[in-house]
C-alpha cells in the first residue's frame, strides 16, 4: 500500500524585485515531481541546496499549496483534507530554531502534546517515554536555550512523535550536528521503520541516504533524475571510475581544462584546509590519470589515487548532468 | 470544545510564561506605562482632585495594556516566525485560530504587571489613594478588559500571518486608539463622529468598566458585557479574516519568511 503519492507535483514561487519599479518573476520550485512510498518504507529525496527538497515535503505537509498536480498522504488529499493529514504526520526540521527557547524541554512537549490532541491523562507517560527514547530523560526541566544542536535535534525528534503518527517528514534532521551525535540521531530514525513507521527523509549526506534509505529519489533543479534502491543508484556508474587528486591552489581554468577532456564524466573540487580534492569521474574502461596530471602543470600536486565510485559519484553525476 | 478550551487556556498560560522570561520585555511594559502616568498626572494635577488623578492612574493603565497588545500582539507572531515554531503551529490539527488566540491574549496578560506598576507609582510617588468604591467589581472589571483588548490584537495579529511586515499596522493604531476611546481626553472633548468608532473598541469599555469600579459612577457590569460581547465578535471576525490569511500565507509561501 502506497502511503505517499505525490503525482507531477508542482510548485512556483513568485518573486519581486525592486522598490519603486517592482517587477516579478516566477520561479518553478518544483516541476512535476512524481513518486511514492510504500508503507513502513524508509524514502530519501536527495538533492544539493535549492533542489526543492524542502518545499515538496512542505507541500505533503500541508504547509504549501501545491501550483499543481496532486498528492495523497495516506489516502488524504494535501488541499482537501489538510487536518485530517496534520493528525496523522509528524514533521521534524533540522537546526536550531523550532523549539520555545525560554522554556524547558518538558513545557515545549507538554505544548505540543495539546496541539497534537495528545490526550491529556496519556501525556505524562507519553512525555516520558519518548524522552527515554531520544536520550534526554533528566535533562527535561532544564532550559531549551542551555542546550547543544544535537540535544535540540533529539528533542524536535521527540516533538514530532508525540502524537505516535503513522508518517514521519525528516527535512535534514541531522544536519549542523557533530558526528556523534548525529550518529545517535541516525539510529534513532533507523528504529522508527522497526516500529512500522513510514518515514520521508531529506538529506544530502550520501552516507545517510545509503545507509539508512530503503530507496532515494534524486532531485535536481526541481525535477527527479533518479529513483531507486541506493544499490541500483550505485549501479548507474559502477563501470565507470574516479580518480582523486590532491592539489594546492588549483585555479579554474585547470578545472575546465580537466572538464574539457574526452571521456571526463564530472569534475568536483573538494576544500579540505589548505589543499584541494580534485575528483575527476571517467568514463568506463577510460584511463586518465597521466592526461590528467597533464592539465596540472602549474598547480603543486600531492597524492593520485583511483578508486571504485560510490552512491555520492552516482548523485554527483546525476545533479550535474 | 473542552478540548479546544483546554488548548487556548494552556495556550495563554504556556506564552504568558515564555514572555515572562524575557527579563528586558517585562521591564519594558513594567516601566513604559510609567511615562504615560506621569505626564497624565501633571496634565490632571491642575485639577488638583484625588478622583481625576486616579482616573489618570487608571486610563495610563489601560494606555499600557493597549500598548503592549497592539505592538506585542503583532510582533508574537512575528516572534514565533523568527522562533521557527510559526510552521509548527501551522502544521499541527488543532484549530489556528485556537492556537493564535492564546498567544495575543497571554500579550495582554503581560499588560496586568503595567497595571500593578502603573497604580503603585500614582501611590507611591504622587500620593494618589487607592480607593474604590467598589473594588471586587475593579478586580472582576480586570480579566475581560485584558482578554477583549487581546482579542482586538488577534483580530490584528491575524494580518502578520500573511503579511510579515504586518507588525507596522500594529504599531500604527498605538495612538489613535489612546485618542479614540477615550483613554487620553475624554471622548465629549472629540467631534461626534468619534464616538461610534470608540463603542467598537474594547479599550474604551475596558476603562469605562475600570472607572465606573472606581468611582461607582455607572453600571461597571453593563462595560464588563460589553467587554464580552466585543469579544465574541473579534473571535469570529479574527478567526474568518485568520482563514483566509492562513490560506493566502499557503499559497504564496509566506509562512517561512522572516
Amino acid at each position: 500500500m502506497n502511503v505517499v503519492e505525490a503525482v507531477d507535483l508542482r510548485r512556483t514561487y513568485r518573486i519581486t524585485t525592486g522598490t519603486f519599479r517592482r517587477r516579478s518573476r516566477e520561479i518553478e520550485a518544483v516541476r512535476g515531481v512524481s513518486f511514492s512510498i510504500r508503507e513502513g518504507e524508509l524514502f530519501g529525496l536527495l538533492g544539493p541546496n535549492g533542489a526543492g527538497k524542502t518545499t515538496t515535503i512542505k507541500m505533503l505537509n500541508t504547509l504549501l499549496i501545491p501550483s499543481g498536480g496532486s498528492a495523497h498522504v495516506l489516502g488524504f488529499d494535501v488541499v482537501q483534507d489538510a487536518r485530517r493529514i496534520r493528525e496523522r504526520i509528524g514533521y521534524v526540521f533540522g537546526g536550531d530554531r523550532g523549539l520555545y527557547e525560554r522554556l524547558s524541554a518538558l513545557d515545549n512537549l507538554r505544548y505540543f502534546a495539546e496541539l497534537y490532541g495528545v490526550e491529556p491523562r496519556r501525556q505524562r507517560a507519553r512525555i516520558e517515554e519518548l524522552l527515554a527514547l531520544v536520550g534526554l530523560d533528566g535533562r527535561e526541566e532544564e532550559r531549551v536555550e542551555g542546550y547543544s544542536r544535537g540535544m535540540r535535534q533529539r528533542l524536535h525528534l521527540a516533538r514530532g512523535l508525540l502524537h505516535d503518527p503513522p508518517v514521519l517528514f525528516l527535512d535534514e534532521p541531522t544536519i549542523g550536528v557533530d558526528p556523534v551525535g548525529a550518529r545517535e540521531l541516525r539510529a534513532l530514525i533507523a528504529s522508527l521503520t522497526q516500529q512500522g513507521k513510514t518515514v520521508l527523509l531529506t538529506t544530502h549526506y550520501m552516507f545517510e541516504a545509503d545507509s539508512l534509505c530503503d530507496r532515494i529519489a534524486v532531485i535536481a533543479k526541481g525535477e527527479i533524475v533518479a529513483q531507486g534502491t541506493p544499490q541500483q543508484l550505485k549501479a548507474r556508474v559502477e563501470q565507470s571510475g574516479v580518480v582523486e587528486v590532491e592539489v594546492f591552489g588549483i585555479d579554474e581554468a585547470s578545472v575546465r581544462r580537466i572538464e574539457a577532456l574526452p571521456d571526463v564524466l564530472t569534475v568536483t573540487v573538494e576544500e579540505q584546509e589548505q589543499k584541494q580534492l580534485l575528483i575527476v569521474q571517467t568514463a568506463p574502461g577510460a584511463e586518465l590519470t597521466h592526461v590528467i596530471l597533464a592539465q596540472l602543470r602549474s598547480v603543486s600536486v600531492g597524492r593520485v589515487a583511483s578508486r571504485e565510485p560510490t552512491l555520492e559519484d552516482a548523485y554527483v553525476q546525476l545533479v550535474t548532468a | 470544545m473542552t478540548r479546544v478550551a483546554r488548548l487556548v487556556w494552556l495556550g495563554v498560560v504556556f506564552h504568558f510564561r515564555h514572555l515572562s522570561r524575557n527579563a528586558f520585555a517585562v521591564t519594558t511594559t513594567t516601566i513604559w506605562p510609567l511615562v504615560y502616568a506621569t505626564l497624565a498626572y501633571f496634565m490632571f494635577r491642575a485639577g488638583s482632585e484625588p478622583e481625576t488623578l486616579l482616573l489618570a492612574s487608571i486610563g495610563a493603565t489601560v494606555m499600557g495594556i493597549w500598548s503592549v497588545t497592539t505592538v506585542d500582539a503583532a510582533d508574537s507572531i512575528q516572534r514565533q516566525r523568527w522562533l521557527g515554531v510559526l510552521e509548527l503551529l501551522v502544521a499541527a490539527p488543532a484549530p489556528f485560530w485556537a492556537v493564535l488566540l492564546p498567544i495575543t491574549i497571554a500579550s495582554s496578560a503581560i499588560g496586568v504587571y503595567s497595571l500593578v506598576s502603573t497604580l503603585l507609582w500614582g501611590r507611591l510617588i504622587f500620593g494618589i489613594p487607592l480607593e474604590f468604591e467598589q473594588p471586587l467589581v475593579f478586580a472582576l472589571a480586570i480579566p475581560p478588559t485584558i482578554v477583549s483588548i487581546g482579542l482586538l490584537g488577534f483580530v490584528m495579529a491575524s494580518m502578520i500571518v500573511r503579511f510579515r511586515a504586518g507588525w507596522a499596522v500594529g504599531n500604527m493604531f498605538e495612538y489613535p486608539v489612546w485618542l479614540v476611546t477615550g483613554l487620553l481626553i475624554p471622548i465629549a472633548l472629540l467631534p461626534t463622529w468619534v464616538e461610534p468608532i470608540s463603542w467598537l473598541l474594547a479599550p474604551t469599555w475596558g476603562m469605562r468598566a475600570l472607572s465606573d469600579a472606581a468611582f461607582a459612577g455607572g453600571s461597571a457590569f453593563l462595560d464588563i458585557a460589553m467587554c464580552l460581547v466585543l469579544s465574541a465578535v473579534y473571535t469570529v471576525v479574527g478567526s474568518m479574516l485568520l482563514g483566509r490569511f492562513l490560506e493566502s500565507a499557503r499559497r504564496r509561501a509566506t509562512l517561512s519568511l522572516t
